[in-house]
């Protein structure tokens, strides 16, 4: 019996370390390993007989450049988010794709390393607009940081069946605030964004930094608060097609997937201005693997890859060809006749993006932020509720001692 | 025997150097960093600012509060009901029990609020019948039916494991000194199946008061629990600290409530005695 | 009396179990959609089973939860029979206070203490990077360990001291008695230890939330990230599945168990 027991303890302990020099032997054998961090649902993923990018660059890779390759791709759901992440060296990524006032803020603080345009030939292929002079979120450095991956500008999407059709506030960021739409309206989960909607509906400056201002759009976002139905990033998709919710702010690329699944909704860009931005590609500098970050980015701007994710996330693409592409111009009229004007229609403003705020705008922003959340009110039920149960267990301490008391009086 | 005791003191040695890494050391961690600010100096500011989250403090603890008593309230008879079966469907009736425990919460949650979201199963249902359309997403009713819902097991197990080690002779012995049905249960069966009420409370309670899942998807995100705070200081670098303070705070909350709650309970049970 | 106990059973149970069923419902659901049913399908299965990414992550999963129960089931006992023999009253109830620690602590503490750990350690290490399955697996041991000793540490003290003084006297090293006779008369407390410590790792998620990094993903990990955006009906096939799996095992742990009950009484009645 001995001898079976120690044997299996021994038996255990060995697979076990086996197991561990498994998981990390694994990937050691000639495989480099390409992490990618992006934003959740920006990419094509093969699902729905779509093109797999990432499993196309892998592919790539071994064909083309002879090493096995594998990309290890996550996603985030706020460039804060992400920022923490990356700057908290918990984890490392080779390729991380930010919004412009993010990666303003990464150049600033010397998070991202600067690229070589020779190792991407496909630079060539992205619109002038987004090159040179007309990157205002590069702190006009000398070098470039960021190849854009995508476009676009924010603006409301309602649901037609819900929202009054002759409803004055059509248009407008008002219809946000509109309580008549109780319990269906959903607002960003992410305080720049947030901010951005009240400072857009009170006509303030998004980049000014004036606390008094801000005052103001927490003010908004606290009265929005008793009438939202929640705070929320990507479950968005789900709340609005399926009509869970009626009203909602978001990026025009993700109003036209909305609308392929449910065709009640509609879309606007609100009169009183929104906001526009550019995400993009940018190399951290702690990257491991930057030679292979590089190829990737070049893989990203070729036009049979950019076009599969342009047709997949339905976000303005920067790349020229895609975009000229008759292709492209169809499979997009398809989805929505209005889709290549929703997205094309207007040109890219730097007039109307965030830009980086100073680290006391941030740090204020991020007090709002938690003031807004921090503040909610609940109903009066919850206070008598918890007044009944804290009276009822007060009533029965008391209770106890009282008897305890008259026991031990009776066993003295 | 001097041999044997060298084995002995050997044997903890393991717990004992793996305890004090991982079990204390983070711990330290966290208080370290709830005392100091940015630049590693000793500070009570972020202990200090947690006024400004007093409110969070008190809903969280009111949610956890009301969902711990309505827990207790419907999983105490069904442990008495489940008690009371014959042995063969008491295992079935655990088997079923412990079955939602072994679903992820994230998934439990989920089908939760897709049965609960507006033109899901529930309203649609609710309004076929007559009623006028009603969210229940983003309420503080759906965040507290999600945290029933996901802990009720937890409740029920320890006091249904403590009913059935109850003696039937204990039962017997008051029937016989006179007591009726109402009396044996409130003087017999209550306080002796305490432990497990005071299991079931703890299993409940912590988790409802530090979760943050259940009320980002069934809250919509718009009551903000301690969980979701100390969640989102984790998520900008420069909120650590805030972040290990509320935990602080959280942490010598609970361990106190927990403290209060045993020593009640063993005031409990010295009456019986 | 009895016909409404019954009845106040079936309803807890069908409230209890109204989403469950709905999960198994739909993984069958031909539409993809939630609101309603369509036709019967299998394509779920079959997504599922084609989904590299979320079979990985089972992989990671399980490989974590078999590592890391094993790990806290040999020091948690090893600590328990320590526990139990200790002859400082001091040091046994700090030591098992500390055990309790982990267990009272709100998970999420647990978890974000565990990550300002680690990323602390690895900043003054200088380490690539800190998180992966290291740090994940030390962070599921700790948790395991106080379970697994609250279960074995009851069976220690309920053991009859004098068969271990019997082994020692008729010769046995303190090593052998250990193996022969203590291990064997407390099996049960540590096959309930382990398996209770595999339960919890395979279904944690908010501690591996903290002290992950995209390099090791467990499932609870992978639905998290779905559960951001929408989730796949291939991880309610997954549920139906694994729903299936523990049904079976139960109900195979249950006859079993009445089985060997059955046999037992029939050697009682041979006797």
């Amino acid at each position: 019996m001995k001898k079976h027991v120690s044997r299996l303890l021994l038996a255990c302990i060995l697979m076990m370390l086996c197991m561990g020099a498994f998981t990390s032997c694994e990937e050691k054998d000639e495989t480099l390993t390409l992490y990618v961090y992006n934003w959740g649902e920006y990419i094509s993923d093969g699902s729905e007989d779509s093109v797999n990018s990432n499993l196309e660059f892998e592919k790539y890779c071994k064909e083309e450049l002879g090493i096995t390759v594998k990309v290890n791709y996550s996603t985030f759901a706020s460039n804060e988010s992400m920022y923490a992440k990356v700057s908290s060296g918990s984890a490392k990524y080779d390729v991380i794709i930010p919004s412009d006032y993010m990666i303003e803020r990464m150049v600033k603080e010397e998070m991202l390393a600067p690229l070589d345009l020779s190792k991407i030939p496909n630079y060539q292929y992205i619109d002038d607009a987004f090159k040179g002079e007309n990157v205002y979120y590069e702190c006009d450095s000398a070098e470039t940081y960021s190849i854009p991956y995508f476009y676009g500008m924010i603006g409301i999407i309602y649901n037609t069946s819900i929202v009054k059709e002759n409803d004055e506030q059509i248009g407008s960021w008002g219809l946000m605030w509109d309580d008549e739409y109780k319990g269906d309206i959903l607002q960003f989960n992410n305080s720049r964004d947030a901010f951005g909607t009240a400072q857009y509906k009170l006509g303030l400056d998004v980049n000014d930094e004036n606390e008094d201002n801000w005052r103001l759009a927490l003010d908004e976002l606290l009265k929005q608060k008793k009438f939202v139905q929640g705070y929320v990033m990507d479950e968005i998709f789900n709340k609005m097609q399926s009509g869970s919710a009626a009203i909602a702010a978001y990026y025009a690329g993700d109003y036209l997937s909305m609308y392929e699944d449910n065709d009640d909704l509609a879309f606007f860009y609100p009169k009183e201005g929104t906001n526009s931005y550019i995400d993009a590609m940018c190399i951290p500098k702690n990257a491991q693997n930057k030679d292979l970050a590089h190829e990737y980015i070049n893989f990203m701007c070729s036009h049979d890859i950019a076009m599969a994710n342009a047709l997949y996330t339905y976000y303005a693409s920067p790349v020229t060809t895609v975009v000229e592409d008759p292709e492209y111009q169809d499979a997009m009229a398809e989805i929505h006749e209005d889709a290549m004007d929703i997205l094309y229609g207007q040109p890219h403003d730097p007039s109307k993006a965030y830009l980086n705020l100073t680290p006391e705008g941030l740090a204020m922003q991020n007090v709002l932020w938690e003031e807004l959340k921090a503040k909610s009110s609940i109903g009066d039920g919850i206070y008598i509720g918890c007044g009944v149960i804290l009276g009822v267990l007060a009533s029965i301490v008391v209770y106890q001692l009282i008897r305890k008391r008259r026991w031990s009086k009776l066993y003295d | 025997m001097k041999k044997r005791s060298f084995f002995e003191h050997i044997a903890t040695a393991p717990y004992v150097f793996w305890a004090s890494i991982f079990i204390i050391g983070p711990l330290l961690v966290v208080l370290y960093f709830a005392f100091t600010n940015q630049e590693g100096k000793f500070t009570f500011e972020n202990i200090l600012s947690l006024s400004s989250y007093s409110h969070t403090f008190i809903m969280s603890l009111g949610f956890a509060l009301i969902a711990t008593v309505i827990c207790l309230l419907i999983g105490y008879p069904l442990a008495y009901c489940m008690s009371r079966m014959s042995e063969r469907s008491r295992n079935i009736l655990t088997v079923l029990l412990m079955l939602p425990m072994w679903i992820s919460l994230l998934i439990r949650t989920y089908s939760l609020m897709a049965l609960l979201d507006n033109g899901g199963l529930v309203s649609g249902f609710l309004t076929s019948i007559g009623f006028k359309k009603l969210t229940f997403i983003g309420t503080e009713g759906a965040v507290i039916l999600g945290m029933i819902y996901d802990f009720l097991p937890y409740m029920v197990l320890p006091i249904f494991t403590s009913m059935n080690k109850l003696d039937v002779r204990y039962l017997e012995a008051a029937a016989d000194l006179g007591c009726n049905n109402r009396k044996t249960l409130w003087r017999v069966i209550l306080p002796l199946t305490m432990p497990g009420v005071i299991s079931g409370v703890t299993m409940v309670f912590v988790p409802s008061i530090s979760t943050f899942y259940i009320s980002q998807k069934l809250g919509g995100g718009v009551f903000d629990l301690l969980g979701d705070t100390i969640e989102r200081q984790f998520q900008n670098a420069v909120t650590y600290h805030t972040g290990a303070a509320i935990s602080l705070v959280m942490m010598v909350l609970i361990l106190l409530s927990l403290a209060i709650m045993n020593k009640f309970s063993d005031s409990g049970e010295d009456i019986i005695v | 009396m009895k016909f409404l106990s019954k009845f106040y059973i079936g309803l807890v149970f069908l409230i209890l179990y109204a989403p469950i069923l709905v999960v198994i419902l739909f993984s069958f659901n031909k539409s993809g959609n939630l609101s309603y049913f369509s036709t019967f399908t299998l394509d779920w299965y079959i997504e599922l089973f084609e989904d590299k990414e979320a079979l990985n992550a089972l992989k990671n999963s399980l490989i974590l939860a078999i590592t890391s129960s094993i790990i806290a089931t040999i020091i948690g006992t090893l600590a328990a029979f320590g526990i139990s023999r200790a002859k400082n009253r001091y040091y046994r109830q700090t030591l098992e206070s500390v055990a309790n620690i982990p267990m009272m602590n709100p998970d999420i503490v647990t978890g974000v203490s565990m990550m300002l750990l680690f990323v602390g350690v690895g900043a003054i290490v200088g380490a690539k990077s800190t998180l992966g399955f290291w740090t994940m697996l030390i962070a599921h041991t700790t948790f395991n360990l106080p379970y697994v000793i609250l279960q074995v540490l009851p069976k220690f003290r309920q053991m009859d001291k004098n068969l271990t003084e019997a082994a020692l006297d008729l010769g046995c090293t303190p090593m052998q008695t250990f193996f022969r006779v203590e291990l064997p008369s407390i099996m049960p407390g540590i096959v309930s230890g382990l398996m209770m410590s595999f339960t919890l790792s395979l279904d944690d998620f908010v501690i591996s939330h903290f002290v992950s990094s995209p390099d090791f993903k467990t499932l609870p990990l992978y639905i998290y990230t779905q559960t951001a955006h929408e989730v796949k009906f291939s991880m309610y096939a997954l549920c139906t599945l694994m729903i299936i799996a523990i049904m079976l095992l139960l109900i195979a742990v249950n006859v079993a168990g009445s089985m060997g009950e059955r046999r037992a009484l029939k050697k009682a009645r041979g006797h």
